[in-house]
């Protein structure tokens, strides 16, 4: 009915009116689909990516151009880039380096852009990646990173990287990525006028942390220190602190052997110290980042915090001096043990501009590249053989301690185990930091385990 | 003799009309097609395209990044209802949307009927109250985030040193509680989290409710203006107090209006994710947490499509839930009148 009386009046319209009355239902229409765009925003999957795949690859006569993706967007990590950059083009001179950073810490947003670009089959020439599961259980699995064994063989790489970390870059005897650097998680920054004051010595075990934490806490300082704003602090002291019950081995096989997070009483045990631990720590964690954290500690309202060695960086870059305001110990009950993450380039399959790729990759790899970029990221060579004279006093007593150590890979950074646990890990323990529920927690870290076996 | 022109000219017009008609017969038929065509093919590629996509991403196991399209029924919705984040998720969606909505509703109402007085200088009132709505939620949450810092009692931070400064004896720490309100909540056998108002989520309320009342001023005076004086003369001649008057005639007639930010403030609050991210990033504990946060993490930190996409779907199915039946009535009213 309604159709015919409006084709009737239609008749009416001169043609001028009538496509003045198109276009406005034509636009009112449109304006319509973004209205309905918005509402269903939430169910549209991946973003295409970029468009940048116009950019086809070229030939490789042509190779001018090296598209290196990674997250290293402050200050001292993109000077340690930049200073790679510099011996790439002395090396290759006339390449032009598109550096295609993704601000965001640990890498959430750029490994967002990352995926949508492997997927949409527009790999960058080579991407930063944590060395460990990030690598192989999300990329190398999938197919989609080229071995790179004889760059290895050729170099002599694996004479002078440990073989643990060799271990975590490799998937079926074949190496995927080059380890350009090492981090370690299992640090304690102290206030060394905090503690001359209360004439306290920097915790050895677990037991000593208590005692002192008591004293600190009577004096009226907070004795620990917590982040919790960017959801990884409370996931990393508990990674330290399971590493600090089990010891190195151990803590290694509840990621291969998940049926132990329900068996081994040790887990209940290692809930119980990080309660502890957080009894002695500030109220407002979730309101702080690590970064925040770690300025009270310099600042002298806190004695200690937990935290990976890029807090030293911080401490310099705030203008502490390393030794007079700050001091570093392992994190209790872990003298003799690295807890490492670290950061490395692979070769995707099907990078445009490959031969390119693989002289980044030998930089990378090389002792002149790792020494030149690490001083100013503030992290050690993956490399045993560093020019020790280019380093400061907290990364050369780090460089010894790699060495010697028994070395265990990082949960929350990627080394130990897949994504999908590491998030889930860490949900657990953001739930723990507020509630303090110990059952609850045992439960979720329960569950989230069930992520290992894929 | 009138009727005699009419005679007269009917046949002309209608000749005329002829012309016209032969002139342009396909084309008047076929232009409305061709302008709706680009739109309409857009609308079913990317956005119902879409939706049909994600459907059935979330019934595969997807994991990782490359694409897994196994058929595994609704394991992956049963996997996310059962989790503790998610319920918690839908908790706190519920919660923040009811808050958002009524406190927006109530202030913006009496913002407007305050500058509905002709106060002398309401434009300027006017800007100020609207001002927050033309900065991103971003913006808001970070600053919203400094502001509900709590500090200690002995050296407080924002808001609570303000509160010391001022001399009043309040301590806030909602931004760092998982605490739930009533008693620590009420919680069923069958549910992982205790049900009832987060504290953490008061701040964000807040926030979003200092950024969006000024948008409900606005809807609401221009609805007052538009109600037309002799309605109130009428009533007041017929005696009605002043409270009766808006209670009787201006409050009914802000129906539609009402219902209009409900619509738009409800999409918005259903599927908010910048404001929280910036301001709690769903913390402590997730009891800030809402779908949008968790389908971005577990998509995109996790490589969990399947399991992102059912999540999306579920948003997708509570907007429907608000935005449907309005759509419905708003046809019937049109094809009414």
């Amino acid at each position: 009915m309604e159709r015919t009386t409006q084709f009737g009046r239609k008749q009416q319209f001169t043609r001028r009116q009538l496509i003045r009355r198109t276009l406005a239902i034509g636009v009112a229409l449109s304006s319509g689909t973004s209205l309905l765009a918005a509402c269903g925003g939430g169910a549209q999957p991946t973003p295409t990516p970029a468009p940048q795949a116009a950019e086809t690859p070229a030939p490789a006569a042509a190779e001018d151009k090296l598209e290196i993706f990674s997250w290293w967007t402050n200050p001292g990590e993109a000077d340690g880039l930049a200073a790679l950059f510099e011996i790439f083009k002395q090396r290759k001179p006339g390449v032009e380096i598109i550096n295609a950073t993704v601000a965001g810490g640990a890498g959430t947003n750029a490994k967002a852009v990352l995926v949508t670009r492997m997927q949409g089959g527009n790999p960058p020439d080579s991407f930063q990646v944590h060395a460990g599961q990030e690598l192989i259980g999300t990329w190398v699995v999938a197919g989609k990173m080229e071995p790179i064994n004889d760059l290895f063989e050729q170099e002599g790489w694996t004479k002078v990287m440990p073989k643990t970390l060799l271990d975590q870059i490799s998937y079926k005897g074949e190496f995927f990525s080059v380890p350009v650097n090492i981090h370690r998680s299992n640090m304690l920054w102290y206030n060394k006028k905090v503690f001359a004051d209360n004439g306290l010595e920097p915790p050895k075990t677990l037991d000593d942390f208590f005692a002192v934490a008591e004293k600190l806490k009577a004096a009226g300082v907070t004795p620990l220190s917590v982040g919790g704003k960017d959801k990884f602090e409370v996931p990393h002291l508990f990674e330290d602190l399971l590493l600090a019950v089990f010891g190195p081995a151990d803590y290694t096989k509840l990621f291969s052997e998940p049926s132990m997070w329900e068996s081994d009483p040790r887990v209940d045990e290692a809930i119980e110290v990080l309660d502890r631990f957080l009894s002695f720590a500030n109220e407002d964690r979730s309101a702080l980042s690590w970064a925040d954290a770690a300025q009270r500690v310099i600042d002298g309202t806190a004695a200690m915090t937990i935290m990976g060695d890029w807090a030293y960086g911080y401490f310099i870059n705030k203008g502490a001096k390393a030794g007079e305001v700050f001091g570093w110990a392992p994190s209790p009950g872990t003298d003799g043990m690295f807890m490492w993450l670290s950061d490395s380039f692979g070769l995707p399959k099907g990078a445009p501009h490959r031969n390119n790729a693989i002289e980044w990759l030998k930089v990378c790899g090389s002792r002149e590249g790792q020494d030149a970029f690490n001083p100013k990221k503030g992290s050690i060579p993956a490399r045993t053989d560093p020019d020790r004279s280019v380093y400061d006093e907290y990364l050369l007593y780090s460089i010894d301690r790699f060495a010697q150590d028994a070395l265990a890979p990082s949960v929350v950074h990627g080394a130990a185990a897949n994504e999908a646990y590491m998030t889930e890990y860490g949900n657990a323990l953001n739930v723990f930091s507020a509630s303090r529920d110990k059952k609850q927690v045992k439960s979720m870290l329960i569950e989230a385990a069930r992520e290992l076996k894929t | 003799m009138a009727g005699k022109v009419a005679e007269e000219i009917r046949p002309r017009v209608a000749r005329r009309e002829a012309a016209t008609r032969v002139r342009f017969p396909r084309v008047d038929r076929f232009i409305p097609f061709v302008v709706l065509a680009p739109s309409v093919a857009a609308i079913l590629v990317f956005v119902y395209g879409f939706i049909l996509w994600s459907t059935v991403v979330s019934l595969s196991r997807w994991q990782g990044i490359v694409p897994d399209l196994t058929f595994v029924g609704f394991r992956n919705y049963a996997t996310i209802f059962t989790s503790y984040r998610f319920q918690s998720d839908l908790r706190n969606t519920i919660v923040f949307t009811v808050f958002f909505l009524i406190g927006s509703l109530v202030i913006g109402l009496l913002l407007a009927v305050l500058l509905d007085a002709r106060v002398r200088g309401e434009s300027f009132f006017r800007t100020v109250y609207l001002f927050p709505m033309a900065i991103s939620f971003v913006v808001t949450g970070t600053a919203w985030q400094w502001l509900f810092v709590p500090g200690t009692p002995q050296e407080p931070t924002g808001l609570n040193l303000l509160f010391q400064k001022l001399g009043l004896p309040i301590f806030i720490a909602w931004s760092t509680t998982s605490e739930v309100w009533p008693n620590g909540g009420w919680q069923p056998e069958w549910l992982r989290v205790p049900l009832g108002i987060p504290l953490a989520m008061l701040p964000v309320i807040i926030a979003a409710i200092w950024q969006m009342s000024g948008f409900t001023m606005a809807m609401y005076l221009a609805a007052l203006r538009g109600i037309p004086d002799e309605l109130r003369e009428a009533a007041r001649v017929d005696g009605a107090s002043e409270w009766q008057v808006f209670r009787y005639i201006t409050f009914p007639l802000l129906q539609p209006v009402t219902l209009a930010a409900v619509i738009v403030l409800g999409h918005i609050s259903l599927k908010i994710f910048d404001l929280i991210m910036t301001q709690t990033g769903g913390g402590p504990g997730f009891a800030t947490d809402v779908p949008g946060i968790f389908m971005y993490e577990t998509t995109f930190k996790s490589n969990k499509y399947a399991e992102g996409a059912a999540i999306a779907l579920v948003m997708l199915v509570m907007v429907s839930v608000l935005i449907v039946p309005y759509l419905i009535w708003r046809l019937r009213t049109e094809t009414e009148r």
